[in-house]
């Protein structure tokens, strides 16, 4: 039995799916956040693996941008959190009701 | 042996990234994240992308999942008032949403050829390459990167500083 660049597509479609799930279900910012990492993370492989079919260099090209956006992204979210938590004494989306601080 | 090498890593990544969204302690989580971005690591490798494996361990099961942990520990008293759980109509439906949108892109995605990876050059593996075109090619993307990466860092401070 072959590995195909569809066991590769399937496995990007599942993790981005439980990443997607872990947004919508749970209320602890931190956990919606690294849920985000993890559908970055699928993107990822879907990008290499059509690389690697294609031997295209692009592919790879794109997902070391995507990592250095996902660093800078991590950093500055993370300081968002702690800034709420300051603020409000909570890290739970469902009391951040309010729009002024 | 490819194959039970992708098997063996998939289910590891798999596991992990449903263990992840199912902890209630965020630690637990983050420690569940990073086996789930080794494994992935080993994932890139197998596709023949060894510089990004690297730079994944590196950049992401170290920098960025310390980063994860530090806050944590920053802004969590103690594992006593974790709030408990609800299931709602609300979660119900998204996590129906997603499964679905899992399905259509799944039968998206299933189409011929199903072939095997073509035999890659010297020139696809080596990460040199990668780096003359980032040079070359992408100087343009890679310097605005930059940029970005240092707003990035002053944003952060802004941000997390009590008072400017």
């Amino acid at each position: 039995m072959i590995i195909t660049v569809h066991h590769y597509l399937m496995l990007s479609i599942i993790l981005f799916v439980i990443g997607a799930i872990g947004v919508v279900t749970r209320r602890n910012a931190l956990i919606i956040f690294m849920s985000i990492e993890l559908m970055l993370n699928a993107v990822n492989i879907a990008f290499l693996a059509f690389a690697r079919w294609n031997l295209l260099i692009e592919g790879k090209m794109i997902v070391l941008f995507v990592l250095a956006v996902a660093a800078a992204e991590a950093a500055v979210g993370l300081g968002i959190i702690i800034s709420i938590y300051r603020n409000r004494q909570t890290v739970y989306v469902d009391e951040m009701r309010l729009l002024k601080g | 042996m490819e194959t039970v090498l992708f098997y063996f890593l998939a289910a590891i990544t798999v596991v992990s990234a449903l263990l992840v969204i199912t902890r209630a302690n965020p630690i637990s989580s983050a420690l569940m994240l990073v086996v789930c971005f080794l494994a992935t690591a080993g994932i890139f490798a197998m596709l023949g992308a060894m510089f990004i494996a690297v730079i994944q361990v590196l950049l992401y099961a170290g920098a960025i999942m310390v980063l994860f942990i530090f806050v944590i520990m920053l802004i969590q008293t103690d594992a006593g008032d974790l709030k408990r759980r609800a299931i709602t109509f609300g979660k119900i439906l998204g996590a129906v949403a997603a499964v679905y949108l899992a399905i259509i892109l799944g039968i998206a995605a299933w189409r011929p050829p199903f072939i095997e990876a073509p035999q890659a050059g010297e020139a696809f593996l080596l990460p040199a390459t990668m780096g003359s075109q980032l040079l070359t090619t992408y100087i343009l993307p890679f310097e605005i990167l930059s940029v970005l990466l240092l707003i990035a860092i002053v944003g952060a401070v802004v941000l997390a500083k009590k008072k400017i």
